[in-house]
């Protein structure tokens, strides 16, 4: 008896000293060292062997500019970059110095208290005034700069030149005509998808519900509300879910499908269309329909427009945590530099940040056009509320597209529920 | 059982050196193990049903913001939310399923061990010991491309053509409670052979002289005496699959299509880290942990009733 009455002191003892659960210092590192070893995670690309190289040659004049700095790099699957980014600022003794991440996530990231300001740093650098407006603004949070632009990304149509010209088609002009021209293909070739869609593509079906009119969400600053079951955005939906059957692409196949799984349809020539990026493009160049096909800007309602493409992108940031500040910085500064950019744009196909790079690029390289005019015709981007984060990976969205496309629910209900989980998450972080 | 009984009884009784009054020397003895339990499990559940209380996100994990006490409101949430009830559904059908599956085709194979000859007892064996130490992961991975809707031997061997097996609720739930009980099986049947193998021959003799069939061997002889062990695999069964997650999270790809096939540790995970609100992701831990305590304390009772000891 005498021992259990002791045990539930010691248990009373122990409920009040932790009065609340851990929370890792918010405080950024005081240290910072110039030499050791910097650690740098950079996102696994569908082919990733050219990143390597582009990397790598910063990585050597780095190392020569900084005796005794060691860089290492660990390339992490972008499907589970959160998780990974997040346990490392849960955790800094184990957290990398520096980071790729996609820029929707920098508000996120800055709620999160996981990334530093360089502020003062992205001024006094001599190559930001070329870098473009939009670009900017997606490091940019309350006016404080939390990274450098790493590339930007826009989506546009590919299409099979081959089977086209086989079957008689035109590029289509439209959004119906797309839909329609895609079925055509697919009743003509039933083995292949008329145009390769994803259930949890959300950046693919965007532009169907911006060329309709309708939005994600409405407000600025802190205070956003969800429109994405507004009737405009209703009939994006509608327009992006009627590719889902057997008449396009099977729901059986298709509604389980993310961006890459598209890419990587279209590449191995299952697909007539896809919807794919300009950084896309050295994953289909390096499959099989390589010299079959080519690429024009996604088509919006009216003939001749474009639909508003998603500006994507990512970036590269210090965390606060780094005990090496000034080298996390500079190695920072090298890889988003104009050169390692162009080496980058060269590899990979990933457009520059920089005006002045991304012009010379389009001259050189044919291939970007279609993707520098989608950009020219006005590109659009998701809330710029930390609760974004939260809505894409909780899957709110592919959620919804996936309950339509597999008739378990109509288009009203589904959006209806979306918006509703989409303003929890924006209430929830005031 | 009678042997057994007459054996207890001779069996020295323990006494502690100072006589009755146990002194400090047992707590001392255990001390080791308490502290490895202490900081391995108690330590961990006494934090999960703190964070369970707080306001806990990854702002306040990461120091962006200030940690506030919300008292019950999180199960509050949990529980209003209708989400929540249908996951809890899923989870307690799919376990029971599992369970159901595992201990029958655990046992039928631990009969048949114990009727073949040596070498395809070995074979036998062999597989199973195979399956138990595949990683869930891989077998997870591997089942999946058996079914797979282009390129699974499965569909071509049944002529299905592209039929995609994780698309439809049932069949991505099917085709998971196959590789959960392909991997938990092994243990039902190397704990119940071996079980088998201590139940006197003359008691099994002596039944098949009666004329009694195999099956009713198994329920009237073998089953009532090896009911401790049927229990024990039980229970592991229960939390088992009830705590299933690798093979969810990597078949249906994280949940299923638009989260259809949940259960209460992916859709716990799925709020914990992926969305990270770590307090509703404790919340359902803790409730977890309650369920599957009041599952066992009830199943333990029972059997007590009964007047079966374990």
């Amino acid at each position: 008896m005498k021992l259990s009455v002791r045990m539930v002191a010691l248990a009373a003892v122990l409920a009040t000293a932790a009065c609340a659960p851990q929370t890792s210092g918010t405080s950024s590192s005081d240290k910072d060292e110039k030499t050791g070893t910097l650690r740098v995670w950079l996102f696994q690309e569908v082919n990733n062997k050219p990143k390597e190289q582009a990397v790598d040659s910063v990585l050597a004049a780095f190392e020569k500019a900084h005796e005794g700095a060691e860089v290492t790099v660990e390339y992490i699957p972008v499907e589970t970059r959160a998780q990974r980014i997040k346990a490392a600022f849960n955790d800094p003794k184990s957290a990398p110095d520096l980071v790729e991440y996609g820029n929707t996530d920098t508000a996120g990231y800055v709620r999160d208290g996981g990334l530093a300001d360089v502020t003062e740093e992205f001024e006094a650098w001599e190559e930001t005034e070329d870098t473009d407006p939009t670009a900017r603004q997606s490091v940019t949070v309350d006016g404080k700069v939390y990274g450098a632009p790493y590339f930007v990304g826009v989506r546009a149509l590919y299409y099979r030149t081959d089977v086209f010209e086989e079957l008689g088609l035109d590029v289509p002009r439209t959004q119906a005509e797309l839909i329609s021209t895609a079925k055509k293909i697919r009743a003509a070739k039933p083995g292949m998808y008329g145009i390769a869609v994803g259930g949890a593509y959300t950046y693919g079906a965007m532009p169907f519900i911006w060329a309709h009119g309708g939005e994600l969400a409405t407000g600025k600053g802190g205070s956003y509300a969800s429109a994405i079951d507004g009737a405009d955005a209703r009939k994006g939906i509608e327009a992006y879910t009627s590719l889902f059957g057997d008449d396009n692409c099977p729901a059986a196949k298709c509604a389980g499908m993310g961006g890459n799984d598209t890419v990587t349809a279209f590449a191995s020539g299952k697909a007539a269309m896809a919807i794919g990026g300009d950084f896309s493009h050295a994953a289909v160049e390096a499959g099989k329909v390589k010299g079959k096909y080519a690429v024009v800007p996604l088509p919006g309602v009216e003939p001749g427009s474009i639909a508003p493409a998603f500006a994507g992108g990512n970036n590269l940031g210090v965390l606060k945590s780094t005990s090496h500040r000034t080298l996390a910085v500079d190695l920072m500064k090298r890889l988003a530099s104009k050169e390692a950019q162009g080496e980058l744009f060269e590899g990979m196909g990933f457009l520059p940040t920089f005006s002045d790079v991304r012009r010379r690029a389009a001259e050189e390289e044919p291939f970007v056009k279609p993707f520098v005019e989608t950009l020219a015709a006005g590109t659009k981007f998701v809330p710029a509320s930390p609760a974004w984060a939260r809505i894409d990976s909780s899957l709110v969205l592919p959620t919804m597209f996936q309950e339509v496309v597999s008739g378990r629910k109509d288009v009203a209900t589904a959006s209806a529920d979306a918006a509703k989980k989409m303003n929890e998450a924006f209430g929830s972080v005031g | 059982m009678e042997r057994t009984r007459t054996a207890r009884s001779t069996a020295p009784a323990p006494r502690t050196p100072r006589g009755r009054r146990p002194g400090p020397a047992p707590w001392l003895l255990l001390a080791p193990a308490l502290v490895v339990l202490g900081g391995l499990l108690a330590y961990p559940i006494y934090q999960l049903g703190l964070i369970s209380l707080f306001h806990y996100t990854q702002a306040q994990v990461s120091g962006g913001e200030p940690t506030t006490f919300e008292g019950l409101g999180n199960y509050a949430e949990l529980f209003g939310d209708d989400r929540f009830w249908q996951v809890l559904r899923d989870t307690v059908l799919f376990a029971a399923a599992c369970v159901a599956c595992t201990l029958a085709v655990g046992c039928a194979l631990a009969v048949l061990l114990t009727r073949v000859r040596a070498v395809p007892r070995l074979a036998l064996m062999l597989a199973a010991l195979g399956a138990w130490a595949t990683p869930a992961v891989t077998g997870s991975t591997v089942w999946l491309l058996l079914f797979d809707a282009d390129f699974g031997p499965v569909n071509r061997v049944l002529g299905l053509g592209d039929h995609a097996w994780t698309y439809g609720r049932l069949s991505a739930f099917f085709l998971v409670l196959l590789e959960v009980v392909w991997c938990s099986f092994p243990f039902v049947m190397v704990t119940v052979y071996a079980g088998i193998r201590a139940v006197p021959s003359e008691v099994l003799e002596a039944a098949a002289l009666d004329g009694a069939s195999q099956w009713r061997i198994w329920r009237s002889v073998l089953a009532p005496m090896l009911r401790p062990i049927l229990v024990v695999v039980t229970i592991q069964s229960v939390i088992w699959d009830f705590k299933v997650f690798t093979q969810i999270y990597v078949m249906t790809n994280g949940g299923g299509i638009a989260g259809q096939n949940l259960v209460l540790n992916v859709y716990a995970y799925q709020q914990a880290f992926a969305s990270s609100q770590y307090s509703l992701g404790a919340a359902i831990g803790v409730v977890m942990l309650l369920i599957l305590l009041a599952v066992t304390l009830v199943y333990l009772r029972l059997l007590r009733r009964q007047g079966e000891e374990l």
